[in-house]
């Protein structure tokens, strides 16, 4: 069966789907984490903390974190290569072009394969910056997430990055989301307009739920 | 009328193609695009030159023969087979462009005319129902619910031309395949071959090089017959239902 799934366009797409959702919902709490920078240094750095805590005693010391870290990675992975192979198919299936040309789908769809290339480098900027510190503007601070969150978004080409990369990621959302459910088989005629409004509402809330960090750093809501 | 029309000549499918540029006068607005062309057929033939090589049968909008990229769009600017489209639609003085088919499944065979025999090989996969011959059956003996009916039908009303295919940025026949399989797969005669038809035809759909679905719509926009995007998901659907149960060939 797994065999039946990769060798399809429709089981690839399954499977950019699923691993899509699964990234999704690590978004979204994400996000919601995110925004308890607005409480200020000491419960933002408790809560990164207990990120590397949480499942204990049951878990050793991140143990859940390095469970999700994992998840996600397989995630990824699945999904930018099944994209890579399905866009080689597509663009082999179309080789010659019209001469007259006409705009064609909405602005979402037709960046979905740029905008997933400009998060993947998003990706791994922002694992050297706030994770590892690498890239980090400053001197990086293990454990202090709070202080190294406003060193990223003092600097100008921090912030011009994480927006254009949130721009990105509300775009991806908006035709990746309603897509899943297409190739998921959870549309339907009826159900189209209510999940078109999800997506739309989805990727709204995510856009506007992570500009709200680097926009608390430039106004100094948050320093 | 006096049009402008830039139409794409290639000699045969070896051959390099390119646009030629043409001047009509004397178009009706009533003639149907088809007539259109055959108008200039005639004074290249006249002419001593190769006339325009394009599909058509019916006229009727009904047999899915005729073709054409009118202007970028896949049977030009109505939703409608280009044979049903009427000169109306377009202003005197116009220029108009005329592309075949693009994707790598239709090859050009000559000027506006592709092969589209990738089609029938994916209806070959599984697009029929397997039933014994002889004497009709009485025809209340296998009772259908009216919503699928309706379902069946809308979806049998695929002529297979090839527009969606043409319209996809990435040549894909999924809203064709997905008609196929959904008129059959939801009519209890077509139940037998259920799993089979959908992960043989999706297969078949995938060898011919065909592209992958990206959902940007255009099929569904272009489709003369109106066969929705929907119908798209349908088939995932099915397709999964099939793989999870493990029916593969």
């Amino acid at each position: 069966m797994a065999r039946t799934v990769w060798n399809s366009t429709v089981g690839k797409k399954t499977v950019m789907a699923v691993s899509g959702l699964i990234m999704l919902l690590y978004l979204v709490a994400h996000m919601l984490g995110n925004l308890k920078i607005y409480f200020g240094a000491p419960e933002f750095n408790e809560y990164a903390h207990w990120l590397r805590t949480m499942g204990e005693p049951l878990l050793h010391y991140e143990w859940a974190l390095w469970v999700v870290r994992v998840v996600l990675v397989v995630a990824v992975v699945a999904h930018a290569v099944s994209a890579y192979q399905l866009s080689r198919r597509d663009i082999k299936a179309r080789p010659s072009k019209y001469v007259h040309k006409k705009a064609r789908a909405s602005y979402a769809t037709r960046t979905m394969r740029w905008g997933g290339i400009i998060l993947a480098l998003f990706i791994v900027w922002h694992i050297l910056d706030l994770t590892t510190g690498h890239v980090h503007s400053g001197g990086f601070e293990e454990g202090k997430p709070y202080q190294n969150v406003v060193d990223t978004f003092s600097t100008w080409y921090g912030n011009v990055i994480y927006i254009v990369a949130v721009l990105a990621v509300g775009l991806h959302i908006r035709h990746g989301f309603w897509s899943a459910a297409q190739t998921l088989g959870v549309g339907s005629r009826t159900r189209d307009r209510a999940l078109k409004a999800l997506a739309n509402v989805l990727a709204l809330l995510l856009t506007i739920g992570f500009l709200a960090v680097p926009v608390g750093v430039m106004t100094g809501v948050v320093s | 009328m006096k049009l402008t029309l830039r139409v794409w000549r290639q000699k045969n499918a070896g051959a390099d193609g390119a646009m030629s540029t043409y001047e009509v006068d004397g178009i009706s607005p009533d003639m149907s695009f088809l007539e259109m062309l055959d108008t200039l057929n005639e004074e290249l033939t006249l002419e001593g030159e190769d006339p325009v090589a394009f599909d058509h049968d019916c006229r009727e909008g009904i047999c899915g023969a005729c073709s054409l990229v009118i202007n970028g769009d896949a049977h030009g600017p109505e939703r409608t087979t280009t044979c049903q489209l009427h000169m109306r639609s377009f202003k005197d003085g116009d220029t108009i462009d005329v592309e075949p088919w693009r994707a790598a499944a239709f090859p050009v065979v000559k000027d506006l005319v592709v092969d589209r025999t990738a089609f029938d090989r994916i209806i070959q996969a599984g697009g029929y129902v397997s039933v014994p011959t002889g004497s009709a059956p009485e025809a209340h003996a296998t009772p259908v619910p009216k919503p699928d009916a309706d379902l069946a039908f809308e979806h049998a009303e695929c002529i297979g031309c090839g527009a969606c295919v043409a319209a996809c940025p990435n040549g894909a026949a999924m809203l064709f395949t997905s008609a196929k399989i959904n008129h059959l797969n939801v009519l209890p005669q077509g139940a037998p071959e259920r799993e089979t038809r959908v992960l043989d035809m999706v297969a078949q759909m995938d060898d011919e090089g065909f592209g992958g679905c990206t959902l940007a719509g255009e099929c569904a926009t272009v489709c003369p017959k109106g066969i929705p995007l929907t119908s798209i998901t349908g088939m995932n659907k099915e397709w999964l239902r099939a793989t999870a149960k493990g029916a593969g060939r």
